[in-house]
């Protein structure tokens, strides 16, 4: 999501860590997606955080969202500008306290930071796949990541977390995996994308499709790619993460220099707000892979549990996993009526449901930021779901 | 405060919940509306062996839920309770929690709705000492353990065990069974109960639609 800088305080960080990489689904043991095609071996790049229990009840997996990737907290090394996407929720004391817990994370099918995407070289031809990598799924997600928990030796995991489209993947694991997990932890997400987010997305990935640069995706190589439409395809995207009310608060009208409207029709970024979208565009190219945005983009747009399972009941029905859902008051890309349409469905399956909409004027992006009360829902919530509860 | 004078039942007094456990049969699915910190839940789903789920608006409250694996949705309850189907509940307990809220008629046509019976607990404005403190000192009654006064009392609405038959009427609601609580313990009948309830417990159910 969006580019906040977490602070950092080597008391209560894990501190320095490294990507893992493990490779699944060999031949002759291919996965088989969603869509009917077939794909193997599989990379996947994964961080872990803490120790498994010699019991191995406590490992929690964290599925990222749209544009994360495995590392979810600490350091690569101490060149980096940043720690872990999630660095303020998961260390030492934190929300998912690494001192009691084993956290996983894996970078997703279809992502670009480590795990087989449409960067991977495809072995039919030799080169990087591009456009013709298979179309995911979110299914076809967590069938990785409930693979990779199988081969770390976990049976079972104490909890699923995840926001947005990590959320989507809770879900979709409740669904396919119901004994794999004894909660789900379900932020800032739904069990389907609304036609206004779908909308977003088809903007996204038209500016991305009608860059000169992006060469029908086989701009691998090339000095450069589609940096233009992938930094657009953002600065859309971003809009959606925030609300209207942290826009007013973060900018207002202000200008970027001095005090007077220069009168230039050249002038883009006048406006504060414009300076920032573009900033967070280009940090965005230097990070992330245009055909791997559209992959994701295209998963979360296909996501509809209730489509696929025949209704939410169905998809949610056969689990005895505990559930914890949060919603937050100005996130307008997944709002709350979404999360009580899956309060309604687990209500009627009889299953354990806690849901909580907070206030935040964060708009969608309120999940990575609103740590306090997240912190203070979790940590009960985990104790009690290990305690048996 | 005067010492002497007349205080409504502290909402959160144990001896509500043993009344409230003694109507719940064993097993049952319950929700709880404004469960507090998820007391009388615990103590269904441990001792009665229940399912149960809280509803509760505020978030210390609501986090004391989660902090004894009582699970517990957040709403209003002066909204419709969206999200809630109908019906999916054995009870709906309602503990001296109708007075504090801005719509009554509201919550008590909802907790029929989603519970096939519902237990509400209400305070008797038809108490003779609350009559005697209105009529002789001209004074407003109050909550027993809490500073409250007239002016920032959480309790809006008041009524007497017959104002709340009618309400019960009009919506359509049956009155199963309407027990006055006196000095604690509930009777199947008692003389004089307005005058002599401090609260009231009643058992409600959807009235059968004439087909």
């Amino acid at each position: 999501m969006t580019d906040e800088q977490p602070s950092f305080d080597p008391d209560h960080s894990v501190g320095f860590v490294e990507t893992q990489f493990a490779t699944l689904f060999e031949s002759p043991n291919e996965l088989v997606l969603e869509s009917g095609a077939k794909l193997g071996p599989i990379t996947v790049a994964y961080e872990t955080y803490g120790e498994l229990s010699p019991e191995k009840d406590n490992a929690i997996f964290v599925c990222h969202a749209l544009t994360g990737d495995a590392h979810v907290a600490g350091w690569h090394d101490a060149k980096d500008r940043k720690p872990g996407w999630w660095e303020d929720f998961v260390g030492p004391g934190k929300g998912l306290d690494t001192n009691r817990y084993f956290v996983i994370c894996a970078n997703v099918l279809a992502g670009c930071k480590g795990t087989t995407g449409p960067m991977s070289v495809d072995p039919a031809t030799g080169k990087p796949y591009g456009l013709h990598f298979p179309f995911i799924t979110v299914g076809d997600m967590v069938a990785v990541h409930s693979e990779l928990v199988r081969h770390l030796g976990v049976d079972r995991l104490l909890a699923v977390v995840g926001g947005s489209l990590g959320g989507m993947q809770v879900l979709e694991w409740v669904a396919r995996f119901p004994d794999q997990i004894r909660a789900a932890v379900c932020l800032a997400s739904a069990a389907r994308l609304s036609a206004q987010g779908i909308a977003f997305n088809v903007v996204g990935r038209r500016a991305i499709l009608s860059d000169p640069m992006f060469k029908n995706g086989e701009y691998y190589g090339e000095p450069e790619g589609p940096r233009y439409g992938l930094a657009l395809a953002r600065m859309v995207a971003h809009i959606t993460y925030l609300s209207e009310v942290s826009f007013e608060d973060k900018f207002g009208r202000r200008l970027q220099q001095g005090d007077r409207l220069q009168y230039n029709l050249e002038k883009e970024t006048e406006f504060q707000v414009g300076s920032y979208l573009h900033y967070q565009g280009k940090r965005f190219v230097e990070r992330f892979d245009a055909n791997s945005y559209l992959c994701l983009t295209h998963a979360m747009d296909y996501f509809d549990l209730a489509e696929t399972y025949g209704s939410l009941e169905q998809a949610l029905g056969r689990t005895n996993a505990r559930f914890l859902l949060s919603s937050y008051t100005s996130d307008w890309l997944f709002p709350t009526t979404q999360s009580r349409e899956l309060v309604s469905a687990l209500l009627n399956r009889r299953k354990d449901v806690t849901f909580v909409e907070l206030e935040s004027s964060k708009g969608h992006d309120a999940f990575l930021l609103e740590i306090e009360p997240l912190q203070r829902m979790i940590e009960p919530f985990l104790e009690q779901t290990r305690a048996g509860q | 405060m005067s010492s002497k004078r007349f205080c409504l039942p502290d909402p959160k007094a144990a001896i509500t919940d043993e009344l409230l456990m003694q109507h719940i049969e064993r097993g049952s699915r319950v929700i709880d509306l404004g469960c507090g910190d998820g007391r009388l839940l615990q103590r269904l789903r441990d001792e009665h062996d229940c399912s149960v789920q809280g509803v509760e608006l505020d978030l210390d409250e609501l986090l004391a839920c989660v902090a004894r694996g009582v699970p517990v949705l957040r709403a209003d309850l002066d909204h419709k309770l969206d999200g809630i189907p109908d019906d999916v509940f054995d009870y709906a307990v309602l503990s001296q929690t109708l007075q504090q809220l801005r719509h009554p008629t509201t919550i008590l046509t909802e907790v029929v709705r989603v519970a096939k019976r519902a237990l509400v607990v209400v305070p008797n404005f038809g108490h003779w000492r609350v009559r005697y403190q209105v009529v002789w000192h001209g004074r407003a009654p109050v909550t027993s353990e809490l500073p409250y006064e007239w002016y920032n009392t959480p309790n809006l609405h008041f009524m007497s065990m017959r104002d709340f038959r009618d309400l019960a009427e009009r919506l359509n609601i049956e009155i199963a069974q309407e027990l006055p609580i006196i000095r604690g313990s509930a009777h199947e009948r008692a003389w004089l109960a307005n005058l002599r309830a401090e609260s009231l417990l009643y058992l409600l159910e959807r009235k059968a639609v004439a087909t």
